[in-house]
């Protein structure tokens, strides 16, 4: 037990070692503190509609604005966030799931059951995802929780390539040899003791994929097939935004900025965590 | 080689069954019917019209016969025949698409190739200081813009500010009275913007791939030989790292295809380019499954052309690659 928490103490000392990640977490905090907190400081709500004031260009009583139904853009971001933060922690964590199961069975048995799951990954991973997301999505309704989980659907091979990597090496080691002759069971082996070794390049790619998981919701919101309006979504207030871009900058520039921002945060996490699990390089 | 491309091809013919399957199913299994489109809020139709047109379909028929209908017919690259009023065969409409498509993402792999390389070199030799510094924190802001909203930045430059590209289409309105030479002169002013959009990302994180590959490489004994030997350090960059540095690179390029063609779909929608991405757009709108399916199929075959293509490449490079 001592070994193991040296062991995320050095991991963390390591991870703060690298500044731009750290600062990339301290915003994702806030931002994410900010976005649940905000109802407690502002009365503003993000769907109250008053036409005295439509496409109010930004000001002390307005931040970011207001929209053509002159709702407060500055809300209307806020709240979005939490959709897309929502959004980005749900299907990535749906496509973690699916690749740890997936993976650590092929990985764990080889074999035949390895040869058959790897290539229905491979094959899952021949059609571009934003093709394969579109196509299902355009059929059910497109409702947050169908956006998420089909995201997550379509996400999970490069989860499962990692794990089963991990996995074909791990279950070679003498310590997973002890556990089987002592008589566990092979779900206990799997998930007990080969995992938490195997996860490092899950949780760096955990970060980059909730990046990505963000930015396809913007993308799908920007052909409409997204979270749907009212709910407000980063990418469906930059969408309501593009086509009055020159009379009113604001409501598309704002949630634009925010997304570059946490996707950019995210990627920074990623990159950070990778060095900060990957002692090799030390 | 011949064994190993014969099992290669025996693989490629596997994974083609799981990939009409996927696609099929995907499209089959969804709620709603292909008739919806014209049935919904139709006040003249009937449960018997309804009927007669999932007759006509083939809908009343089970899945997997319908399955085994449509692969049957693809053996002839017969795709079926478009739900959308104009009824075309789909061969004919993705015939149309596809190479618009493919052109784009050829040009836009060559150019992330031929900018990320020495850009990624660049990085790695200037590793620590500003420069690189400046470096990685653009191609990190670059790879988590949303392409559509760099997209209509763009436009808002180029075409709205300083009118000095066109911002849609790919050819001009008085395309058809030009000379061949401003034919392509006008075909890679509308280009340009597309591309930036479609390359931009994928030069960001594959100059970082090639940079870390090439750090990598330096580190190698052959490298610390190559310098004790008195080798000049350029040919050692070029001759003996970088070399080896580029041979994972291949495999990368394989790998990008689809996400190449799914990002197709955004941009050929915001820049009206007539497309594969717009045309399956124009379909999942329409719930035209017949094109759907089609694009579904043939997009996946790219892939696992760029895969193979990818794989002959790599063993070409790397002479320790014995194909088995």
């Amino acid at each position: 037990m001592k070994d193991r928490k040296s062991y995320l103490n050095l991991t963390i000392k390591r991870f703060c070692e690298k500044k731009s990640a750290l600062v990339a977490l301290f915003f994702i905090v806030a931002l994410i503190f900010l976005s649940f907190s905000y109802p407690l400081f502002s009365k503003t709500s993000p769907d109250e509609i008053n036409v005295d004031r439509i496409l109010m260009p930004p000001s002390l009583d307005h931040w970011f604005g207001t929209d053509a139904l002159g709702r407060d853009v500055f809300a209307r971001v806020l709240y979005g966030g939490r959709i897309s933060l929502l959004v980005g922690f749900v299907s990535e964590g749906i496509a973690i799931m699916i690749g740890i199961i997936i993976g650590s069975i092929s990985g764990y048995f080889g074999g035949r059951v390895d040869n058959i799951i790897m290539r229905f990954t491979d094959i899952m991973l021949c059609f571009p995802v934003f093709f394969l997301i579109l196509s299902v999505i355009a059929f059910v309704e497109p409702s947050i929780w169908n956006i998420m989980i089909i995201i997550g659907l379509t996400g999970w091979m490069s989860v499962a390539r990692l794990v089963r990597g991990e996995f074909l090496s791990l279950r070679e080691r003498e310590f997973v040899l002890y556990e089987r002759a002592v008589g566990n069971s092979n779900l206990k082996i799997m998930f007990k003791h080969i995992l938490p070794n195997a996860l490092n390049p899950v949780i760096v790619s955990a970060a980059f994929g909730i990046a990505g998981a963000i930015l396809t919701e913007t993308a799908l919101s920007f052909i409409g097939l997204g979270v749907q309006p009212p709910t407000p979504s980063w990418g469906n207030i930059l969408t309501q935004g593009k086509d009055i871009l020159e009379i009113a900058w604001w409501i598309s520039l704002f949630p634009g900025l925010f997304i570059l921002f946490s996707v950019l945060c995210y990627n920074l996490i990623g990159e950070g965590l990778k060095d900060a699990l990957n002692p090799r390089q030390y | 080689m011949g064994r190993y491309l014969l099992k290669r091809i025996w693989g490629m013919v596997i994974s083609f069954f799981g990939i009409t399957i996927i696609s099929f199913f995907i499209i089959n299994l969804a709620p709603g019917s292909p008739t919806d489109l014209q049935t919904d809020l139709n006040p003249r139709i009937t449960p018997e019209i309804i009927e007669k047109l999932r007759k006509h379909y083939d809908l009343d028929k089970p899945v997997h016969v319908r399955y085994i209908k449509w692969l049957k017919n693809l053996s002839t690259l017969d795709f079926g025949t478009s739900l959308s009023p104009d009824g075309r065969k789909v061969i004919d409409k993705i015939k149309e698409r596809l190479p618009v498509t493919v052109l784009i993402n050829l040009l836009a792999m060559i150019i992330i190739i031929i900018v990320s390389i020495p850009l990624g070199l660049y990085i790695s030799i200037n590793k620590g200081k500003w420069k690189e510094r400046v470096i990685t924190v653009l191609s990190f802001l670059f790879y988590s813009i949303p392409s559509f909203w760099l997209a209509i930045l763009l436009i808002l430059l180029f075409g709205i500010y300083f009118h000095i590209l066109p911002i849609s289409g790919l050819k001009s309105i008085n395309y058809a009275s030009m000379n061949s030479f401003e034919k392509i002169l006008d075909l890679a002013r509308h280009l340009v913007t597309p591309l930036i959009v479609a390359t931009l990302g994928g030069i960001a994180s594959f100059s970082r791939y090639v940079a870390s590959n090439f750090d990598e490489a330096l580190k190698q004994d052959y490298v610390t030989l190559a310098r004790i030997k008195g080798v000049p350090e350029g040919v050692v960059i070029r001759k003996h790292a970088l070399r080896n540095a580029l041979i994972p690179v291949i495999t990368i390029l394989g790998l990008s295809v689809p996400g190449l063609i799914g990002g197709s779909v955004i941009f050929e929608t915001i820049f009206a380019i007539p497309g594969m991405g717009q045309l399956f757009f124009q379909s999942v709108m329409g719930r035209d499954y017949p094109v759907i399916m089609g694009i579904l199929v043939l997009s996946s075959v790219l892939t696992l052309l760029g895969n193979l293509l990818a794989d002959i490449g790599y063993g070409l490079a790397d002479p320790r690659i014995r194909y088995r």
